[in-house]
């Protein structure tokens, strides 16, 4: 079981793959790729071996194609809350939503963490959480004829700001000035229906503060005229997300630097046996959060957990130009056979 | 061999530091302040330095002519919360002799 699908967490799928263990990945995130393609899809990597030259989300699709024949589980959108070690050795991990795998090896491959909404410094923010105040948009049926105000200035501020000028009574997008770095033709967009009355625009301007008997029921916003106040059902700030180790770090794991100490002269073991760390999320002297060192780690993790499900096994690694690659799902790759020419 | 300038970096529990720091090593502020483990990890250069989460705002308290924001460290910090008029991207801010003697204080983390 790994969880995270990131760069690392998905290569680890390769890696056990050929030693024929079948992964399932858990993520926080709805699509896998980890940072690359929630943080950078389009930001070029430059020191990938072999790639002078990649885009982040490129080298997500590029994994999850070698990935492919090994057929990987995935949980997406949901975040690991606990680890418990049962009788019998293996692990179940649990998520947020509930859903439950039970595995015999754990590796977290947990980046720098889970991605949190940031959440605007607004004093009694806390409070009307759940009561008009959301930081993901689950359900836009929710919001059918209520007065929303959004804030924030990228696509998902843009984007939502669209799709609910259709759905609730009125939309509002806040932002500190008028220039929004979404993708152009969302801003367009949201300049298209501006222009329409279907969204007021309010920039530069900052939600402040949230009003409401039990309730959210207003916001007040430090605009250009001064500080005013908004009746609305609905505030929805889109800052964007930022990872916290959340729950790996009450798992009786040992930490260090808000990362998770390993053993790496041997397997990047953790402090519990079966449990394993690799990419970002862990540290070592001399730890280099870079994607090819998660490749390495990972490769080194799969023999050491290959070792601990078979301990009366005796296995030695196998280049993939011998062996090839044979498929979970009946595929086979594999290096062509030499053609034998005599010459009369 | 290059020249090393001096910073005063104060951290976020509100002590100042004074670094040296190379000006050959294409190093930014954040990554200053991550070498002298200033911040905890994790807490600063969460993007890895592409001015996308705002986790090395830094407030410049010296009066440094400084380059000019790019429109992605305009756009971050326009996202970004405990903004003032003298906050920069710590990321966006290279090590060069011009920055010698700067003051910077490191923004809350959010």
């Amino acid at each position: 079981m790994i969880i995270g699908a990131g760069p690392t967490g998905l290569f680890t799928v390769f890696e056990a793959g050929l030693l024929k263990l079948k992964c399932h990945l858990i993520d926080a995130l709805p699509q896998p790729g980890g940072q690359c393609s929630e943080i950078y899809p389009k930001k070029p990597i430059y020191d990938i071996p072999a790639y002078p030259e990649i885009l982040a989300g490129d080298l997500t699709e590029k994994l999850m194609e070698q990935i492919a024949p090994f057929s990987p589980g995935f949980t997406l959108g949901e975040r690991a809350e606990t680890l418990e070690k049962q009788e019998d050795g293996t692990f179940i991990v649990t998520t947020d939503q509930g859903t439950q795998h039970r595995a015999p090896i754990v590796a977290i491959a947990g980046g720098l963490g889970s991605f949190e909404p940031r959440k605007p410094p607004i004093e009694n923010l806390v409070q009307y959480e759940s009561k008009g105040v959301a930081y993901f948009i689950k359900n836009p049926e929710q919001y059918r004829n209520q007065h929303v105000v959004i804030a924030g200035g990228g696509d998902s501020a843009l984007d939502w700001s669209i799709f609910l000028s259709d759905v609730a009574a009125s939309v509002t997008l806040v932002h500190r000035r008028n220039e929004f770095r979404g993708a152009l033709d969302s801003v367009e967009k949201v300049q298209e229906l501006k222009n329409q009355g279907k969204i007021r625009l309010i920039t530069p301007g900052e939600v402040v503060g949230l009003e409401g008997e039990g309730a959210l029921s207003g916001v007040r916003l430090q605009a250009e005229q001064g500080l005013i106040t908004l009746d609305c059902d609905a505030f929805i700030p889109l800052f964007g997300l930022a990872p916290k180790l959340g729950p790996i770090a009450h798992w009786g794991l040992e930490i260090e630097k808000n990362a998770i100490k390993v053993d790496n002269s041997l397997d990047y073991q953790t402090n519990i046996p079966g449990v394993y760390a690799i990419g970002d999320v862990n540290t070592y002297p001399g730890k280099l959060k870079l994607i090819l060192c998660g490749f390495h780690e990972a490769t080194l993790m799969c023999q050491s957990a290959y070792k601990r499900i078979y301990p009366e096994r005796r296995y030695v690694m196998k280049y993939t130009t011998v062996g090839g690659v044979e498929g979970f799902d009946g595929t086979k790759k594999e290096a062509p056979k030499a053609v034998i020419k005599s010459i009369d | 061999m290059a020249q090393d300038i001096t910073l005063f970096i104060t951290d976020r529990e509100g002590k100042t530091h004074q670094v040296v720091a190379p000006t050959d090593m294409n190093m930014n502020l954040m990554e200053v302040v991550r070498a002298h483990e200033l911040a905890p990890e994790g807490t600063i250069g969460v993007c890895g330095g592409m001015a996308m989460c705002a986790s090395c705002q830094s407030y410049v308290e010296s009066d440094h002519l400084l380059p000019e924001q790019s429109a992605d460290e305009l756009a971050m910090l326009a996202e970004a919360f405990h903004v003032k008029k003298n906050s920069r991207l710590g990321c966006q801010l290279f090590v060069t002799p011009d920055l010698h003697g700067l003051k910077v204080t490191l923004a809350p983390e959010s």
